[in-house]
């Protein structure tokens, strides 16, 4: 009879030797087969004396379960080197491109449009609209601009017929809403407006952002305040230079229109600027008391401030657009820059 | 408002430079559009007076000049030039050996074998004019030897201010002095105020028939002038450089004056006046034709100078050219007056055309000058073209009123949100030599006759913030009560739906709103397009009823840019008119799909875009809402490949794909799917409601039928979704089928069914009957057969 260890050493040595897992089993069936080495040195137990069987017994069985042991473990090896190859086999390119859509986008005038009510309403305001079609009296008589103003020969107003024309301004949503509403409110309307004009610098209909803040506390230095605070955040300068100028709106008084240092060249003066390093960015001022009077507002109790800011131009800043015919050409190629 | 610096300075002298000053009016209000130099900068340029012209030996073109040059040479210069008008006796300016102008350095020059010691020079070489027509002819009393910069008196600039219609003030060149004294605190002078006596007897009687519209009307006769003298050069440069021709001597004194003191005049030629002057009101049909040429018929609402037997001119607009001063007039008829606001402003806009005048008087003339402007303007007629003067016609009806209006300080600090002191309201309102008296913080103001824009409290306030500066004025954050803003949760904001079409591939754009008049009448069969009066262009001139159009336009667009997948959505406000005749105005929703469903791509096989691509957009953004589709016909599309789409019982728009003539006249290589919405329907959401889900699995059967081609699976789905037994939890198309094995003319479709109970596993009986019992519903409304 064989040493027991030798056979655990060539058991092992043999497992080791093989590569294949069926191999393996005819390799084992040496062993622990039915007419294996060690089943044949149990069968044998029974022609040893009483006394040594059960020693002899014992040691087999540790034997076998030693060499079970490394059989396990040969499978497990197996196994696992057959399934490294097999995903090794399975690996993808992953630097194939993506299947199926990828994505569109939002006009640059929409993503500035919500870029400034998201400003706006982080402060309380809310978004009002109104029709674009409008009577003459919305869009002149209640904001103070008579019949005859020059004011309205500078709106280059599209008609439509008696009455009724093509807002040229947001600014009459505030009459629409302060007639429906009691103050005090904030509110800004965002929109369409349509002016008679067409050459480099203008389009025959472009968006504007009209702000109203009517209130028993508002006042010109708090209407600076909601201003400076909003172009600042607007192009996420802390630094950014503004300035007011008076100016003249028939439905404000005082008026103002607000300047900001150039966002191009830092004020330095450049062709963005025309060389004189400010931007003009909005027009603004106290609602004039005629227009609250319009709207049965008791002017002496409120005071409101308003603003109106043309969104293309803050646009064309923001992202460095230098035509603005290009918003609405629609240019595909033009449109994904944005996206 | 164009006018040098120099005139400017005559009346106000701040210690400012030029950019000082500019930047102080900008910041008052009166922006500063341009500042520019006279002339170029140039040196060593005198007075030359032309001696002597011989030709050019080798030349045909040039001439040598013998020029006088005065103390600079101590003989006279021999210059080659080649300018036309060059010849004895002419004086010119004329640069030295040394001097330097605009890109030029004189030196000593040999031209074709002929020495040249300088060069004589053209406005447009030294930068004072575009226009070069050869040499710049001086006055003959031009001081030979004098500095030409000197002589020209070019050390000057010309402001150009861009002035809001308010500032009616600021239109002359006192205006904008007396502006600058008060923004800079700095003394005025004042309007020369001249009274010329009467030497001649003669008047004209002068009828205001409409005193409500000309309350002022003052006139003179001036006989014996001589307009063949030249305008004096100062007055001709004051006007060049506010960028005014000189006409003849009394027609530059009248610009002067309007731009001087803002008050327009009109001459008339005496000779042509018939009897007595009416101001009135004109008669329909009556005809004049005006000093710019323009023949035009008038109508009731124009106020009118005439005379016995004809229009004379178009009040405070215009003069008439019959009666106008020419060179050979020699008695005129000098008008001065005042016309309402209200009854110029509007008519230079109907006219389509403007002048200096009627621009003054739409805006407001200070009537208080009216008087001692005609007395100033007769005296320098006088002083230019002599003649003998007649006394002052007068004819004075009810002026504007300017009432006192009461400024409080507690106004002022509420509206400004700062404190301004008694002291500094006082000094403000002194600067702008307001009339007022202050008592207990309120300040009784009244506005000058010049101010026309001061008619309440805040009018004032706004000149208290001007005048201490809007930039003294600190930004406050604004304080004020907090609530929170209303979040609708069973609505989509018109930003969430866009966004589900970037995410779906969409690109948006943006169109007008007026499109070609075709795309409404023919693509849209509307036979009420909302028209415009005044469209900028034809493609331009009705309002849109649809998106569609728009998106069709920027598909051809870009497929002309080789863009040959185009994916886009637009949102927006459309137009209607309803049987009243009331504009309505809608937001929709359009979309439109061509080309290839993916991008070019390994991984997915190219397939064209289809009606069924854009129907799964469309349940996307309906997602969770009851949504049907039915077939209909719409003149944009298919008629076979067209469904209206309808969202719980309410019509919500249209899906279809281009019709194919459309196709073909717009050109377009492959076919178009769109859809359009309406904004309304698309918003609405539902809140969720959470319900128990069962604990027992659900069972999935399958059941395959036949039936003709023509019927609707919606309606399949809608019988079985009536009659199902409640078990019957969903049930989804997942196949349809054409082809032999089916039959002709019929359709194998194969649904989803799921089958679960809430409290207890299903038996094989419940969902046998459950299913056998769609299957029976199936047979007897469609003639479905089970497919084997």
């Amino acid at each position: 009879m064989r040493d027991l260890n030798d056979i655990v050493k060539e058991a092992e040595h043999l497992f080791d030797a093989t590569d294949d897992p069926n191999e393996l089993e005819h390799v084992k069936a040496r062993y622990l087969g039915k007419n294996g080495e060690l089943t044949e040195l149990l069968k044998g137990l029974s022609k040893l004396p009483l006394d040594q069987r059960p020693d002899m017994g014992s040691r087999i069985n540790q034997t076998k379960s030693q060499i079970e042991t490394l059989l396990k473990s040969r499978r497990l090896f197996l196994q696992e080197r057959a399934l490294k190859e097999k995903l090794k086999e399975e690996a993808l390119d992953v630097t194939m491109p993506g299947r199926g859509y990828t994505k569109g986008g939002l006009h640059p005038v929409t993503q500035t449009l919500m870029r400034i009510e998201a400003l706006f309403h982080s402060i309380g305001y809310e978004v009002a609209s109104g029709p674009e079609i409008e009577t003459d009296f919305y869009n002149f008589t209640a904001l103070n601009i008579p019949e005859n103003h020059p004011a309205r020969a500078m709106h280059d107003t599209f008609y439509v017929d008696n009455g009724n024309l093509l807002r040229t301004h947001t600014s009459p949503v505030q009459i629409h809403f302060m007639l429906e509403n009691n103050p005090p409110f904030k509110l800004i309307a965002p929109g369409r407006v349509y002016r008679c004009d067409s050459d480099v610098t203008h389009t025959p209909m472009f968006h504007q952002v009209e702000g109203l803040w009517i209130d028993e506390q508002a006042s010109f230095a708090a209407l600076k305040g909601v201003l400076v605070n909003f172009m600042k955040q607007f192009f996420e300068q802390d630094n950014l230079q503004v300035r007011f100028r008076p100016s003249f709106f028939p439905f404000t008084e005082p008026s103002a229109e607000m300047d900001i240092s150039c966002v191009k060249c830092n004020g330095k003066g450049c062709r963005i600027c025309g060389q004189t390093g400010w931007l003009e960015v909005l027009g603004c001022g106290m609602v004039h008391p005629n227009v609250l009077r319009h709207v049965n507002i008791d002017s002496e109790r409120y005071i409101g401030f308003a603003f109106g800011l043309g969104v293309e131009r803050l646009a064309m800043l923001r992202y460095g657009v230098s035509d603005l015919r290009s918003f609405f050409e629609n240019d595909l190629r033009f449109l994904k820059q944005f996206n | 408002m164009k006018f040098s610096e120099s005139w400017l300075r005559t009346f106000v002298n701040p210690d400012y430079t030029s950019d000082e000053l500019a930047h102080a009016l900008t910041m008052a209000g009166l922006e500063v559009e341009n500042l520019e130099p006279v002339a170029a900068s140039f040196e060593h340029v005198v007075v030359a007076e032309v001696l002597g012209v011989e030709n050019h030996p080798e030349a045909d073109r040039l001439k040598i000049c013998l020029v006088g040059v005065g103390e600079h040479a101590k003989e006279p210069l021999q210059i080659v030039c080649g300018a036309p008008n060059v010849k004895p006796g002419i004086k010119v300016p004329c640069a030295l050996i040394g001097g330097k102008l605009p890109g030029i350095e004189i030196k000593k020059a040999k031209l074709r074998g002929v020495l040249s010691f300088g060069m004589l020079c053209s406005a447009r070489e030294l930068g004072i004019s575009e226009n070069a027509d050869g040499l710049m002819v001086l006055p003959d009393d031009a001081p030979t030897g004098q500095s030409f910069r000197d002589y020209y008196a070019l050390n000057d600039k010309v402001f150009t201010l861009s002035l809001t219609p308010n500032r009616a003030d600021c239109l002359s060149v006192y205006g904008v002095a007396r502006e600058i004294s008060a923004i800079t605190d700095t003394p005025l002078a004042s309007l020369k105020m001249s009274h010329v006596s009467e030497e001649i007897p003669d008047t004209i009687e002068v009828h205001v028939r409409a005193p409500d519209a000309c309350p002022l009307y003052y006139g003179r006769i001036i006989r014996g002038i001589n307009l063949n003298v030249d305008t004096p050069l100062w007055m001709k440069q004051r006007l060049e450089r506010s960028g005014l021709r000189s006409i003849n001597a009394v027609v530059d004194t009248t610009n002067y004056v309007l731009l001087e003191t803002g008050q327009p005049m009109h001459a008339f030629d005496l000779a042509r006046l018939e009897g007595a002057i009416q101001v009135r009101y004109a008669e329909a049909g009556e005809k004049i034709t005006l000093l710019n040429d323009s023949a035009i018929v008038l109508t009731p609402d124009m106020l009118l100078i005439v005379d016995d037997r004809k229009p004379l001119a178009l009040a405070g607009i215009m003069g008439g050219l019959e009666s106008a001063v020419v060179s050979e007039t020699v008695d005129i008829f000098l008008e001065c007056a005042f016309f309402i606001p209200n009854c110029i402003s509007g008519k230079s806009f109907t006219l389509g055309f403007s002048s200096d005048s009627a621009h003054r008087f739409e805006r407001g003339v200070d009537f208080a000058a009216t008087r001692s402007v005609l007395e100033y303007a007769t005296e320098l007629i006088q002083s230019i073209c002599g003649g003998k003067v007649g006394s002052v016609i007068e004819a004075k009806y009810q002026l504007p009123e300017r009432r006192q209006i009461a400024v409080r300080s507690d106004r002022v600090r509420r509206v400004l949100g700062i404190s301004l002191t008694a002291e500094q309201i006082f000094e403000y309102f002194k600067r702008l030599q307001f009339v007022f008296s202050e008592n207990d913080g309120v300040f009784y103001v009244t506005p000058p006759s010049y101010r026309f824009d001061l008619v309440i409290e805040e009018d004032f306030i706004e000149e208290l913030a001007r005048i201490h500066g809007y930039d003294a004025i600190l930004a406050q954050q604004p304080r004020a009560e907090l609530s929170m803003l209303a979040v609708p949760e069973k609505k989509h904001t018109p930003a969430v739906i866009k966004q589900m079409l970037v995410m779906r591939d969409y690109q948006e754009v943006i169109n007008y709103a007026f499109v070609d008049e075709f795309w409404e009448r023919d693509l849209l069969q509307n036979n009420r397009p909302i028209v415009l009066k005044n469209p900028i262009a034809s493609h331009m001139s009705v309002m849109r009823s649809s998106l569609i159009g728009g998106l069709i336009a920027n598909l051809q667009f870009n497929l002309n840019r080789k863009q040959d997948r185009v994916r886009l959505f637009e949102m927006g406000g459309c137009f209607e008119c309803d049987s009243n005749g009331d504009y309505r105005q809608f937001d929709k929703l359009a979309g439109l799909g061509c080309g290839d469903v993916y991008p070019e791509q390994w991984g997915e096989p190219a397939r064209a875009i289809d009606f069924f691509d854009l129907k799964a957009d469309i349940e996307v953004l309906f997602h969770a809402r009851e949504l049907n589709f039915q077939p209909g016909s719409h003149p944009a599309f298919h008629p076979g490949k067209s469904a209206r789409i309808i969202v719980e019982q309410n019509f919500a728009g249209w899906l279809g794909e281009l019709h194919p003539h459309w196709q073909k006249k717009f050109d377009l290589p492959r076919s178009v799917v769109l859809f359009e919405l309406s904004l309304d329907c698309l918003l609405p959401k539902s809140l969720a409601h959470a319900k128990e889900m069962s604990k027992y699995p659900p069972v999935r059967r399958d059941i395959a039928v036949t039936v003709d081609n023509h019927v609707a699976v919606q309606s399949l789905l809608d019988v079985m979704q009536e009659s199902k037994s409640e078990i019957v939890t969903e049930i989804v198309l997942f196949d349809m089928y054409r082809g032999n094995s089916v039959g002709e003319k019929r359709k194998s479709l194969a649904f989803k069914v799921l089958l679960q109970d809430v409290e207890k596993t299903l038996t094989d009986e419940e969902i046998d009957n459950a299913i056998s019992s769609l299957l029976h519903v199936l047979e007897l409304k469609f003639c479905a057969t089970l497919r084997a």
